[in-house]
């Protein structure tokens, strides 16, 4: 079960063929207080790196994209009460969807943790 | 996720609340700061604040609607309602008290001859769908300001319809579009805008049904001519450029910019949100500009009244001329005539519900007379000198973005508080207890923890100096490590710093009727 | 130069600060070719305060105030009488020269204003929330049509023959231009249009007014309910807010979104602007609203305050993805119309609404009265369609020689069409002998 990042700050995690996806305690920190979320609905067609949901601050809105291709599943209702988890705990209970994959293969592409520290680091 | 620099500080920081800003009075009252509650909670039943004549008798005649039950609002009478909107106003920063350098909105002097004539009967007590005959007078000053507009920026026409800036740039939008539908050209279906446009660009274009394009900055704070000449082609509609631009700098290769965009067959929209910085000095056409927005509620002083009425009339060359919308005036055998339907020629459409905002018209002409040429020529010669002077005076202590001379607005960014712990947003908490507003903040989008000052000619020197020293000290006291100073500020505002955290996660839009102790009971 | 405090000394110590030879210096990177050499011809030079009062005076004097004459339009504009509080609270300079309240704790004056004005929308539309304003009613309509293809996902608006066409063209301009379908009725002076058989699964919204542009008033609670059974919006747009202090309020007949005009409240005819356009909707669609939005909550001490807020929707923010492109809206008419109601309250408002009927209803009479004259409506509010045995327009002229403004003719809105109906609206201002004088001229003329 290991834990994949992409350059836009998501994270994925896969357990079987499906995966978890959320922002990066890192992209938390730049948002500022995250006040609401937008989430795909179960049975959405998600295509990898294309538009998957919305994050926003009180200043800010950014798009989250699909890391991996693959069908939603499950959306964390839980982080549409409370959007401030995605502050409190970007990387694990502040996850947004879980997708059923489409293509293992996908994650290939994909830096793991230290490969993403380091990417942090040099662009930020 | 698409990361993007604007997130900042928006829930009330820890060291906030170390400032004890209740000062233990009874009332919560300070002075003349006196606390105010909502209309709806003043309530009286029964109670008015007018007089009203008696309803004759008569058989009501609504057909099949029922006449309503409640409304809901609350009774106050008048002395109340004056004294609840007095002591609103009171807790305002306003032109009138006290220096406002909001880069970008051009808050300068509103003189107050423009609401005295706006007032005249004349214009204010005259019905849009008068008959032609009886408002003469009315299309004269819109004639008159028509002329003025065409004469200062060089342009073929004008339209006086669209609302505010941002209508204005919708008509613009739609001028252009409809002059490539004309050529059957449809093949068009983007607006390149520079990165450091305001956001009512590219949500313009994007109304207009165009996608945006966004084209990079060069490191001194221009369009990229190369960049831009990449991106052009058969599929751009045309640019959208503010010029002077929003980091307050003269696009130097306007001239070429404007060749290229031709060349490519697409036309070039200008966003004239910063024509003071140039009114009367240097005609738009001039440059190669085709279409451009005027905001009579900077450049012109009509005043923005703590949000609007704006008014955005929008200049055309001879080639997007025919596609204006209706309404508009002409000369006609008997007089001035209003072309109203957009059936009677190539107008691509109508913008509002009537021809304008006439009382912004009242209101700039009444200025534009005021000034004169000379005046004009004076006006943005002051804007220009009052942002370089203060720019000058700042560059030490702060750092701005680009090199000078500026326009009208000289731009800085937060590289001299790297390291502080003090953000843009604490200097300009910090501003405002020294009784200052502060200065546009994060905005250009284009360099970090941005702070846009636009002075405007209509303030003095020492005005200037005043705020220039206070800056300095804040930014002096900024570099000596006082975080906890600036986080707490303001302390002598009628609000400290608001949770926007709290407002926009549970968003309260509007006052409810309490809930009535038997309702509860019964719970 | 009375606007300009620096002096020639000022000017030059600060060139000197700057290190600068000249101001024209400092406009150096403006290409040469496009500087001018000195101010600009073919304009007059600066004038004083008197010169101006007595040119723009002299403009002034050329129109017709419809405050000195018996005057009887509307068609979307209203003239009511305005409290002279309303218009002293507006001039007082910390309301008139802010800006927008971007920085809340030195804006907590018009910020209240706008919650309270947000308020006052709520009530009188029976809606759940209103925006802080759009530029006018006619642009409210066609935000309020872009809002429900966005909550709808689709593309297709049904404007009824009753809806004012100058809210329909802008309406129909707009949707050209964004890529959806506006399809509008004809005029419908009697009614009797069947919206909902044009309804189908890609109509977004149907866009109704009331009272409508000839002045019929409506129940459109079947309609409401029937549009939301088929997925679509029901947009209902009021161009006389005053009638909502008497007739049932849009909100509580199922409208999903109410676009109206407030001028009527508060703000002078003005010859068409500035107005105030009202934006109300359900409290599920808050997120896809267009303009600002201010709300409550608490600063650093606990106080209770407010701020503008959900700002992600809007263009400073999300850019091309906004929910509109507006920035500046009407924030002073706003104001002006938040004191008049603050001051008109629950009885004055009633009260006011009352007798505007109750005088349309008595004009209404005495022009059916008139040989040849026809009222068409059998219910309305303060502005209903009389038809004549003439050309109204030629009518209306005519009535003007007689120093009346007997109204607007329909062929105004509809060029070429209905030439012999005639829109009447009739407000307090209108005394008894406005009404026997225009009743009287009028027979004259028809004579
Ligand atoms: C550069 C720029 N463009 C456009 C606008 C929009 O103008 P308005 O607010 O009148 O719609 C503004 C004003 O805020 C601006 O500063």
């Amino acid at each position: 079960m290991t834990k994949k990042f992409t350059k836009d700050h998501e994270w994925v995690q896969v357990d079987g063929d499906v995966a978890t996806v959320g922002v990066t305690d890192f992209a938390q920190s730049q948002l500022g207080d995250v006040v609401f979320v937008e989430l795909p609905d179960a049975g959405r067609v998600l295509e990898k790196g294309k538009e998957a949901a919305v994050v926003e601050s009180v200043k800010a809105a950014s798009d989250v994209y699909a890391p991996v291709s693959g069908t939603v599943v499950e959306a964390n209702q839980s982080l549409v009460d409370d959007p401030s988890m995605v502050n409190s705990a970007a990387e694990t209970d502040g996850w947004f969807f879980k997708l059923q994959l489409k293509d293992a293969s996908e994650l290939d592409g994909l830096m793991d943790e230290a490969a993403y520290k380091a990417f942090v680091e040099e662009s930020h | 996720m698409s990361m993007n620099n604007q997130g900042r500080p928006s829930a009330i920081p820890a060291g906030a609340a170390s400032f004890d800003g209740v000062t233990g009075t009874v009332t919560g009252n300070r002075g003349l700061q006196i606390e105010e509650p909502l209309i709806f909670e003043q309530d009286s039943a029964g109670r008015t604040g007018v007089d009203l004549p008696d309803v004759p008798k008569v058989a009501s005649r609504l057909g099949a609607v029922k006449p309503r039950a409640r409304v809901g609002l609350p009774g106050l009478a008048e002395p109340q309602v004056v004294r609840h909107y007095t002591r609103l106003s009171q807790k305002n920063y306003a032109i009138d008290s006290g220096f406002y350098p909001l880069g970008s909105c051009t808050m300068k002097h509103n003189p107050r001859l423009n609401e005295k004539m706006a007032r005249l009967p004349g214009f204010s007590d005259v019905h849009p769908m008068q008959p032609v005959s009886t408002v003469q007078g009315a299309l004269e000053l819109m004639d008159q300001l028509a002329y003025w507009l065409k004469t200062l920026t060089g342009m073929a026409a004008v339209t006086l319809a669209p609302a505010a800036g941002a209508h204005g740039e919708m008509c613009g939008i739609m001028a252009i579009r409809s002059a490539h539908e004309a050529k059957g050209d449809s093949g068009r279906t983007k607006i390149l805008v520079p990165e450091s446009a305001h956001g009512t660009n590219p949500a313009t274009a994007a109304a207009c049904g165009y996608s945006v394009d966004a084209i990079p900055a060069t490191a001194d704070g221009r369009v990229d001519l190369e960049a831009l000449k990449a991106k052009l082609g058969p599929d751009v509609a045309g640019l959208m450029l503010t010029n002077p631009n929003t980091c307050g700098l003269f696009e130097r290769d306007i001239i070429a910019i404007a060749e290229a965009v031709h060349a490519a067959g697409a036309y070039f929209y200008c966003d004239g949100a910063n024509f003071n910085a140039i009114v009367g000095r240097v005609r738009p056409a001039d440059l190669g500009i085709d279409v451009m927005h005027i905001n009579l509620h900077k450049t012109f002083s009509t005043p923005h009244g703590g949000g609007g009425p704006g008014s955005g009339p929008v200049v055309f060359a001879e080639s997007l001329a025919p596609y204006i919308p209706v309404p508009y005036v002409t000369h006609g055998k008997d007089g001035f005539a209003l072309v109203e339907n957009a059936g009677e020629g190539p107008a691509f459409g109508r913008m509002k519900a009537f021809h304008g905002q006439m009382g912004m018209f009242v209101r700039a002409l009444s200025y534009m007379l005021s000034h004169g040429a000379d005046g004009l020529w004076q006006a943005s010669g002051d804007a220009v000198l009052n942002a370089n002077y203060v720019m000058a005076r700042l560059e030490d202590v702060m750092t701005a973005s680009f090199e000078g001379p500026c326009m009208h607005e000289c731009l800085f960014d937060d590289r001299f508080l790297k390291g502080t712990g003090v953000t843009t947003l604490d200097m300009a908490k910090a501003l405002i207890d020294e009784g200052f507003h502060p200065m546009t903040m994060y905005f250009p989008l284009v360099v970090h923890g941005a702070l846009l000052i636009e002075p405007t000619e209509t303030e003095s020197k020492a005005s200037l100096d005043q705020f220039v020293d206070a800056l300095r000290a804040l930014a002096e006291r900024a570099k000596s490590g006082d975080v906890a100073y600036f986080q707490a500020a303001p302390r002598l505002t009628p609000r400290r710093r608001l949770d926007e955290t709290a407002a926009a996660r549970k968003p309260v839009l509007r006052w409810t009727p309490p809930v009535p102790a038997e309702a509860l009971a019964a719970e | 130069m009375r606007y300009l405090p620096l002096t020639e000394a000022d000017r030059q110590s600060m060139l000197e600060a700057i290190r600068a030879t000249s101001v024209e210096d400092l406009f150096r990177d403006v290409p040469k070719a496009a500087r001018l050499a000195g101010p600009i011809g073919g304009l007059p030079n600066h004038m004083g305060e008197l010169e101006v009062e007595r040119l723009l005076g002299s403009m002034a004097a050329k129109n017709v105030p419809a405050g000195s004459v018996p005057s009887f339009l509307g068609a979307g504009a209203y003239r009511h009488h305005v409290p002279a509080t309303v218009d002293h609270l507006v001039q007082r300079g910390e309301f008139l020269t802010a800006y927008t309240p971007y920085q809340p704790e030195v804006s907590q004056g018009t910020l209240q204003v706008l919650f309270e004005f947000q308020t006052q929308v709520a009530l009188l539309t029976g809606m759940d929330v209103a925006n802080a304003s759009m530029y006018d009613g006619a642009t409210s309509c066609a935000e309020a049509v872009m809002m429900a293809n966005r909550v709808t996902r689709r593309k297709k608006a049904i404007l009824s023959g009753g809806l004012h066409p100058h809210y329909r063209d802008v309406t129909t301009t707009d949707a050209r231009f964004i890529g959806f379908e506006a399809v509008a009725l004809p005029a419908a002076p009697t009614g009797g249009e069947d919206l909902l058989a044009l309804v189908d699964d890609k109509t977004a919204c149907v866009v109704v007014q009331n009272p409508d542009v000839f002045g019929h008033v409506r129940d459109y609670t079947d309609l409401a309910a029937a549009c939301q059974a088929k997925g679509a919006l029901l947009i209902v747009v009021v161009t006389e807010a005053l009638s909502l202090g008497l007739l049932t309020p849009p909100g509580d007949m199922g409208a999903d979104i109410v676009a109206a005009e407030g001028q009527s409240f508060g703000n002078a005819l003005n010859f068409g602007g500035p107005y105030v356009g009202l934006f109300a909707v359900k409290e599920k669609y808050v997120r896809q609203m267009p303009g600002r939005l201010c709300g409550e909550t608490v600063d650093a001490d606990g106080r209770r305050g407010f701020v503008l807020t959900l700002s992600t929707r809007e263009q400073h923010i999300r850019r091309e993805k906004a929910t509109s492109n507006i920035c500046t809206n009407s924030g002073l008419c706003a104001l002006a119309f938040s004191i008049h109601v603050s001051l008109l309250g629950e009885a004055g408002i009633t009260q006011l609404a009352q007798l505007n009927h109750a005088k349309a209803v008595q004009m209404a009479d005495k022009l059916a009265a008139v040989p040849g004259v026809e009222v068409l409506n059998d219910g309305f509010f303060n502005e209903f369609t009389v038809k004549l045995p003439k050309p109204a327009a030629a009518v209306v002229e005519e009535l003007a020689k007689r120093r009346i403004l007997g109204g607007v003719p329909v062929s105004r809105l509809y060029p070429g069409e209905m030439e012999d109906l005639l829109l009447v609206a009739v407000t307090e201002t209108n005394t008894d002998a406005d009404m026997d004088a225009f009743a009287a001229a009028l027979s004259e003329v028809l004579a």
